[in-house]
């Protein structure tokens, strides 16, 4: 059986967070009615022209800077001419011969290990409009409908090097990415309304070969668990294509979330010829190292600057800063945890933002930004579990609680009026321990005949008593003593 | 001869995946033939019989001969000139400035062929 | 009256000597009279225009007029106005009744101007001769058998035969000089990003700019005052602070008034190309301006000859992609029957252009096409650089370049119709212009066999004040540009 490499390289559309659109005062906001965000530019009447946006500049400034590519001191917007309804003008303005960010590089964390992947470029272009075939109404049999709202909408497309030797790859980069640009700012991240996709460009070749393969090209897949999907099945058809005999024919292909197959998009066939040159109503896009200073000024610490900090401020390991460092509100909601419960309780903090907090965002469907329970409520919690006032089951009584009682509240106040604190003092739990002792002979000549399980029922014995608010760990220690 | 463009077709891939394809353009001494008339037609989206391509051939072929007196000069260094001027893009600020946008639609699609529910309506789109 | 300056005309109007209805009566009138024997205007629309002129007699009568307040303008239908069918002289755009004002109309209603009538034109401005409008062909009121020139030869034949006051037009290879010099009018293009494109349908983004069509250099430097000025809907507009064109018009006159200037005389535009007759007449104005003071010195242009085939990559470059937009989706003309959506474009396109957008769609097609880009495309922008450069060398030497417009004086209807080749090489002294970016402007030299020529003035960047005033220094030392075709009087 012959062994195969994978060869992934992926661009992906990014839109950007901008209120008007790339050329047009029209609103982006999403949802309008069809055609109710598409002005006299959008749908591209005869005689209008396009007059550049300067936030989408600034976005693609500051993705530029994030991954470490060249700001291009003077860029081009190009013409890519091909007709389709959605696109009105019969051509599509976006940036070809000398793109707005050039190179770069991301780090993404492969489960414990780091890659680094190579970016090609980055270009603004503007986004298509869209199609609709179904619930037309009866009239519109047999029709599409086209509606020119996103048509105009600001994309930044970011094209790696075929860097990716793996579908796991490949959804770590787009998660890294997908990460990224909400980071700084340039992208809502936004996938079910198309604020972030991508196209997996996919071949194969014999391990070894040093030649790249023909490769076929997914379009548009706008989740995480579709991209792996759609690659998983695009791979296994590749070889199993090749090892039939077959051939790889150099396609752009629709990934089905229903049949989780890809199939070759019959329409675009002849497009290929896109007749790019400069577009003669914009002039060259120049952008001075002032205004690169100041965006760089601007930039947030960026996630891999954070994960380092983290690792040597906290002592975390690398994957537990990547996971803390998912976006910039769960890393900036760890950090708040941390100061309001204390740096020296920092591991604790990450456990229960990642497990106990994490579990019930996730049962709850929030995002970090809508959680329950505040950063500082978090980390007053956990100061009482370092201090010893509070058990960690007790401790979780106090989280249910917090999470249901509103931002007013807190965990001191909490234990105070329902008195759950934890008993750690030895005379009062001497007092009890002799009691238990002296009512239960048989299990204290259990534990001295060697059988240790005596001792944990002892124990629970006094957390029983208690109602669970002994200290368990000073329990034994004192049985211990008594036992000896 | 000049080669295609560095970085032709859809796909920055293209070159990457080492497919280019160096076509050598033939201007030098070439005329259109009748199918590269279909081609570009087809291309441009207009409709052309076979008579009325043999006609386009014969005026295309003559307008070639004029454009090509240019092929004799040597431009070397010379830079392209795509714009009369050489100024840099001027930048709007990021503002909406639309405000009435269903009368805009009503006005926009009183002119249009097909329209309906606020959609244009097109043949079926088959992707 | 209509042969009233448009300042006289200005001034009859502030004195209620005349009212805007009455004037704009008076040119409807000839409209109604003289257009089925022209076909200059392709929409006149007598009760919007005359309410326009009711708006502006009210706004006399206010005392808040200003120079163009009150006074008919017809419009090349190339810009997009408002309620108006706006065509551009094509099949494609027969029942495009705009939704919006291109810049230049907005800033004429904003001075008051009446909207007198959408003009003529080559099918997308795609021509030399008005021959190629869907709406047929326009008369040149010099000789009904012959083109006024093109592509705005309706605005030149109507302003010729005194059926407006003055006209706008565009001016992508010539298309304002040209006819001017065909029809005995003065006709700007003035440098490129001047007048704000917005809303005038693009044929070469990079090539085209407004400009006036009026009967004298006085004249244009009102109307460009009115029509220049930054518009931040234009990428291309030019941000500038705003100049009186017409400030050194009022100088007073004396018997030398160019003493100092120095005219550049290219060798390329005295070769073998341009008929006798019209050199002839050049010859003579050239004498003429050395009367007034002026001196002329030889310069070079080496690269004009490559104009015309630079221009005819570039301009059908720049269409095949502004084109586009029409695909019968959203506005425009839609074929009654089709198979499919590509069917539905092909057709649509194949039957609401003409031959000659066609063909024009065809060449910048192809010479953007994969394999051909470098060769053709990149070619072609190097020699503009080149033609620009020469230019730049030019004005080292002198201040304005003189030379004819056009080889020869208006051509009989149909007779370049059949020869693309011949149509695109009467532009060979215009192009060059365009290409450059430089301002230009065409005014009556005198006549060869009853049929006017025109003197073409070229300037560098920014300097249309100082053309103007070279080209109104002539008009007063001559009447050329006074005659009037027999039969409009």
């Amino acid at each position: 059986m012959k062994q195969w490499e994978v060869v992934i390289g992926i661009e992906t559309h990014v839109q950007l967070s901008t209120r008007a659109k790339i050329f047009s005062g029209s609103s982006t906001a999403f949802g309008a009615a069809p055609n109710l965000q598409a002005n006299a530019v959008d749908i591209a009447l005869p005689g209008v022209l396009p007059v550049l946006n300067r936030r989408a500049v600034e976005c693609a400034i500051r993705f530029g800077l994030a991954v470490d590519g060249e700001i291009a001191a003077k860029s081009v917007f190009a013409r890519k001419n091909y007709f389709y309804p959605d696109l009105p003008k019969g051509y599509q303005i976006s940036q070809y011969e000398l793109p707005v960010v050039r190179g770069g590089r991301l780090p993404v964390q492969v489960g414990e290990r780091e890659k680094m992947i190579a970016l090609t470029r980055a270009h603004l272009e503007e986004d298509a409009g869209k199609s609709l075939h179904e619930g037309l109404g009866q009239a519109a049999q047999g029709r599409s409908g086209i509606d020119l709202n996103r048509a105009g909408t600001p994309l930044l497309e970011i094209v790696t090097e075929p860097d990716m030797r793996s579908a796991a790859e490949a959804v770590a980069y787009a998660r890294a990415l997908h990460a990224l640009v909400r980071w700084i700012g340039i992208c809502d991240g936004n996938m079910q309304e198309g604020s972030f996709r991508c196209d997996a460009n996919v071949s194969i070749r014999p391990a070894g070969e040093t030649l790249f393969g023909t490769r076929r090209e997914i379009k548009n897949l706008n989740s995480f668990r579709f991209l792996q999907q759609a690659i998983d099945y695009e791979v296994r058809w590749q070889i199993a294509t090749i090892e039939d005999g077959g051939s790889i024919e150099q396609a752009t292909v629709l990934f089905d979330a229903d049949s989780g197959e890809t199939r070759a998009m019959r329409s675009k066939e002849d497009a290929h010829d896109y007749r790019y040159f400069p577009d003669p109503d914009l002039l060259p896009l120049v952008i001075d190292r002032q205004w690169v200073a100041q965006a760089r000024a601007e930039l947030p610490e960026l996630p891999a600057a954070r994960r380092e900090r983290l690792m040597a401020d906290s002592g975390l390991s690398a994957y537990d800063a990547s996971i803390l460092t998912a976006s910039l509100d769960l890393a900036n909601y760890y950090e708040a945890t941390v100061t309001a419960a204390g740096k020296e309780n920092a591991k604790i903090c990450a456990n229960w933002v990642m497990v106990d907090l994490a579990a019930r965002l996730h049962r709850e469907d929030r995002d970090i930004g809508e959680s329950p329970i505040s950063a500082a409520q978090l980390g007053g919690l956990i100061a009482r579990i370092a201090d010893g006032t509070i058990s960690t089951s007790m401790a979780r009584k106090v989280f249910d609680e917090l999470c249901s009682g509103g931002q007013a509240s807190s965990a001191d106040a909490i234990i105070a009026s329902q008195g759950l604190q934890q008993i750690s003092d030895s005379g009062a739990l001497t007092a009890l321990i002799d009691e238990l002792l002296a009512a239960n002979p048989g299990m204290v000549a259990e534990f001295r005949s060697g059988r240790e399980k005596a001792f944990n029922a002892l124990v629970g014995q006094v957390m029983k008593a208690t109602r669970g608010q002994a200290n368990p760990q000073r329990v034994s220690e004192l049985l211990r003593q008594k036992l000896a | 001869m000049a080669p295609s463009r560095g970085c032709g077709g859809k796909n920055f891939y293209d070159t990457l995946y080492g497919s280019l394809v160096y076509h050598l353009s033939d201007f030098v001494t070439m005329s259109l033939t009748l199918e590269q008339v279909h081609r570009i037609a087809h291309l441009a989206r207009i409709e052309v019989d076979e008579a009325e391509a043999r006609r386009t051939l014969g005026q295309l072929n003559e307008i070639f001969s004029l454009i090509e007196t240019m092929q004799a000069v040597d431009t070397q260094g010379v830079e392209p000139m795509a714009h009369a001027q050489e100024l840099a893009q001027r930048l709007r600020p990021d503002c909406v400035t639309e405000n009435d946008q269903l009368a805009l639609r009503a006005a926009f699609q009183a002119i249009a062929p097909e329209a309906e529910a606020g959609l244009y309506l097109v043949p079926k789109v088959i992707e | 009256m209509i042969e009233f300056s448009l300042a006289e005309i200005a001034q009859a109007l502030a004195s209620r000597e005349i009212s805007s209805v009455e004037l704009t009566g008076l040119y409807l009138d000839r409209i109604a009279r003289h257009n089925p024997q022209l076909n200059a205007f392709i929409t006149v629309n007598a009760e919007r225009s005359l309410a326009q002129a009711r708006a502006a007699d009210d706004r006399l009568a206010r005392g808040d007029a200003q120079v163009l307040t009150g006074i008919p303008i017809a419009h090349k239908d190339i810009f997009c106005a408002r309620d108006w069918l706006t065509t551009c002289g094509s099949k494609m755009l027969g029942n495009f009744v705009s939704p919006y004002d291109a810049a230049v109309i907005s800033r004429f209603h904003e001075a008051g101007a009446v909207l007198l009538g959408k003009t003529n034109m080559d099918e997308f401005a795609m021509g030399s001769s008005t021959e190629t409008s869907f709406y047929g062909p326009t008369a040149n009121p010099w000789a009904l058998d012959r083109v006024p020139g093109g592509s705005s030869g309706g605005s030149a034949a109507a302003v010729a035969a005194r059926l407006a006051p003055a006209a706008t037009g565009t001016d992508t290879g010539g298309s304002i000089r040209q006819p001017a010099a065909l029809c005995n009018l003065s006709g700007m293009k003035p440098t490129y990003g001047v007048i704000s494109r917005y809303g005038m349908i693009a044929f070469a983004s990079s090539l085209d700019q407004a400009g006036p069509l009026a009967r004298s250099a006085a004249d244009c430097a009102l109307l460009l005052n009115c029509m220049a000025g930054f518009d931040e809907r234009d990428s291309t507009s030019l941000d500038r602070p705003r100049e009186d064109f017409s400030r050194e018009l009022t100088a007073a006159a004396s018997s030398r008034p160019l003493a100092g200037l120095r005219i550049g005389l290219p060798e390329q535009f005295f070769g073998d190309g341009c008929s006798p007759e019209v050199m002839q007449l050049v010859e003579a104005a050239i004498a003429e301006y050395r009367n007034l003071g002026a001196e002329t010195v030889a310069v070079s242009l080496p690269s004009m000859q490559l104009s015309v085939a630079a221009y005819y990559v570039i301009a059908p470059a720049e269409a095949s992609s502004n084109l586009a937009r029409f695909d019968g989706v959203r506005y425009g003309y839609r074929a009654p029957a089709y198979d499919d959506l590509t069917d539905m474009y092909c057709k649509s396109r194949a039957q609401g252009f003409g031959a000659e957008v066609k063909r024009r769609i065809l060449i910048g097609t192809y010479v953007l096409s994969h394999g051909y880009y470098d060769a053709y495309y990149l070619q072609a922008q190097r020699i503009r650089r080149l033609i620009a450069s020469d230019f730049a060398e030019a004005f080292r030497q002198c201040e304005v370049i003189i030379g004819p417009t056009s080889p020869s004086t208006a051509f009989r209807l149909g007779e370049k119709a059949a020869d693309p080749v011949q149509m695109y090489l009467s532009d060979i002294y215009t192009i060059a212009v365009n290409l450059a970016g430089l301002p230009g402007i065409s005014i009556p030299c005198g006549f060869a066999a009853g049929l006017p020529a025109g003197l073409q003035l070229i300037g560098n960047y920014f300097t249309e004040a100082r053309l103007l005033n070279v080209a109104h220094r002539y008009q007063q030392a001559t009447d050329w540009h006074l005659q009037c075709p027999a039969g409009h009087a």
